[in-house]
């Protein structure tokens, strides 16, 4: 374990300078989501055009680092994605949170891939897995119009 | 006892964890237990062994004379009137939920009011809360001051003539504040009105005294007192142990049992149902003899010494908050770092071997009201020094390093 694989220059510049951050006034899906263990929220918010791509997309919440930098640069990945890209990105990304070495999605360019890479540190610390994909979890829901609010916990 | 190796007693500290001595500033969540007390459970288990209270055979009548022995030591311990006062329960939850159970069933109807503070555990919330759904009764929280403290006054302030219980912490868990829970039981008793002290991190560290306490109630966690999991007591005065119904229902806690009807069996077995954790409550015994081998009156002074020396380091270290400024204050220090999460700092202490707890600590109500998500917080017990404080202070500093503070 090095907690430089954990707490990388990118990871510390979106957690300190989350990009997204706040609400705006037109969204039509929102979500929230919360870990009940260390009282972190977020609040998901966004725009599906006619088309079904994200036009816009931002959150509100507070968290440590890893999940800030998480939502900031989830937020930053999907706009302009269309709502079936979202899902595959959301699914690969917490595939390889949880096993995978890399991502596999075509979606993303390479440089996409790096930067959610950064994250990857966290499978080294069991407990704050949940810090980097409460954001996306919310995101799901969002989407899928789910009125229950995301725990981390059941 | 010496306290300056006190460490050898505990087996955790023999071997590195994770190549790292173990800086261990988590005894408020839970204690490390000393030797003698994991080596009682594995000698019972392997021994001495039987369930006790109803057998007859050799074994039984041993395992039911350690089992009781614990209990005359708690007696002894906190200085309650009479043994029967002493309920073996699963933890100091469990103690609670008993009595919000029992108490709520008999004595509280709608618009009754139950008194707790805003420092409470949620486990001194949430059993009062079960009956605020089931019976419509009213929940008051007594105010924290600046200095994360609960006086008398504020207390005083929102007892009404609806007040039916008082229930308290005796030692916050986040901001350290010991409260004058002796001169709330003499308010709350001058009107007629019993009081439950929450006393998890009061027993850990603090001279108990029941008989000069006067509560009606006192609730212990076993393991935060370095004994085994599974156990808790909670302490009552006789004259409700006798007056409420039993909590649960099952083996050991009855006297008659016909299809027309049960009778329930005396003291203390009124309260224990089923088979309880045995092994644990006859190490539990190991734990009292070992505090008590120090003296609490060491243990006060100790951990005073640590928590003085703690506060001036952390103060001197720019950018630490430190949460709450209580007067008389145990061995806990809550803080914040301007610019990073306290999880952030937990996972990077952690990696020097620091281990201390980050997040609201199961106190959100207070959480809420000091307006921060979470806070980290470092607590002390007997086998810490101050060479674990200077580690602190120098993981925190590594912390800051690595988010360029």
């Amino acid at each position: 374990m090095d907690l430089k694989d954990l707490y990388q220059e990118i990871i510390l510049d979106h957690g300190k300078n989350p990009r997204n951050l706040g609400k705006f006034d037109n969204y039509n899906k929102d979500a929230k989501g919360n870990n009940p263990l260390c009282g972190d929220n977020v609040h998901v918010y966004l725009r599906l055009n006619e088309n079904k791509k994200v036009e816009d997309i931002a959150f509100e919440g507070h968290g440590c680092a890893i999940s800030m930098a998480s939502a900031s640069i989830m937020t930053d990945m999907v706009r302009g994605k269309e709502e079936k890209e979202v899902k595959e990105i959301v699914t690969d990304f917490l595939g390889m949170i949880k096993e995978k070495d890399s991502l596999e999605t075509n979606i993303l360019k390479d440089d996409e891939k790096t930067k959610l890479m950064s994250l990857s540190g966290v499978k080294q610390y069991p407990m704050r897995v949940k810090c980097a994909t409460l954001s996306w979890h919310t995101l799901t829901s969002a989407l899928d119009n789910s009125d229950q609010i995301v725990k981390t916990e059941e | 006892m010496n306290l300056d190796d006190i460490k050898r007693e505990f087996p955790i500290f023999d071997d590195k964890i994770q190549n790292n001595d173990l800086v261990y500033l988590d005894s408020a969540n839970s204690s490390q237990k000393p030797r003698i007390v994991v080596d009682r459970i594995y000698d019972f288990y392997t021994k001495e062994f039987s369930n006790v209270g109803r057998s007859v055979h050799y074994l039984a009548v041993a395992a039911t004379n350690l089992y009781e022995q614990t209990r005359v030591s708690v007696q002894k311990y906190i200085n309650a009137k009479d043994k029967d006062e002493i309920v073996f329960t699963k933890g100091a939850t469990e103690a609670i939920n008993l009595v919000a159970n029992t108490f709520g069933q008999k004595y509280l109807s709608e618009g009754d009011e139950v008194l707790l503070t805003e420092l409470e555990h949620h486990s001194n919330y949430v059993p009062w809360h079960f009956l605020r759904k089931a019976k419509n009764i009213k929940i008051e929280f007594a105010e924290i001051n600046d200095n994360g403290e609960v006086t008398l006054e504020a207390i005083e302030k929102k007892i009404t003539n609806k007040t039916k219980i008082i229930s308290v912490s005796h030692l916050s868990n986040v901001t350290g504040a010991i409260l004058p829970i002796k001169e709330i039981v003499q308010l709350a008793h001058s009107k007629n009105i019993p009081v439950l002290i929450d006393g998890c991190q009061g027993a850990p560290h603090l001279k108990l005294d029941m008989q000069d306490i006067d509560c009606d109630f006192y609730a212990i966690s076993g393991h935060k007192m370095y004994g085994p999991t599974g156990i808790g007591i909670l302490y009552a005065k006789k004259k409700w142990l006798e007056d409420l119904p039993p909590y649960q229902g099952g083996g050991g806690m009855i006297n008659e049992v016909k299809k027309e009807g049960i009778t329930y069996g005396e003291l203390p077995n009124k309260y224990e149902a089923g088979t309880m954790a045995t092994a644990q409550v006859i190490a539990f015994n190991e734990s009292i003899k070992f505090m008590e081998k120090i003296g609490i009156q060491n243990i006060e002074k100790h951990e005073k010494e640590l928590l003085d020396y703690g506060l001036e380091k952390l103060r001197k270290n720019n950018s630490v908050n430190i949460i709450g400024n209580p007067k008389e204050k145990g061995g806990v220090i809550s803080f914040t770092i301007e610019g990073i999460h306290p999880h952030d700092i937990a996972t990077i202490l952690d990696e020097d071997g620091v281990a201390i707890r980050a997040g609201h600590h199961c106190c959100q109500i207070l959480h809420d009201k000091l307006n921060l998500p979470a806070t980290a917080r470092a607590s002390f017990g007997v086998y810490n020094t101050k060479d674990d404080i200077d580690k602190l202070d120098e993981a925190i500093n590594k912390c800051k390093k690595i988010f360029n503070l």
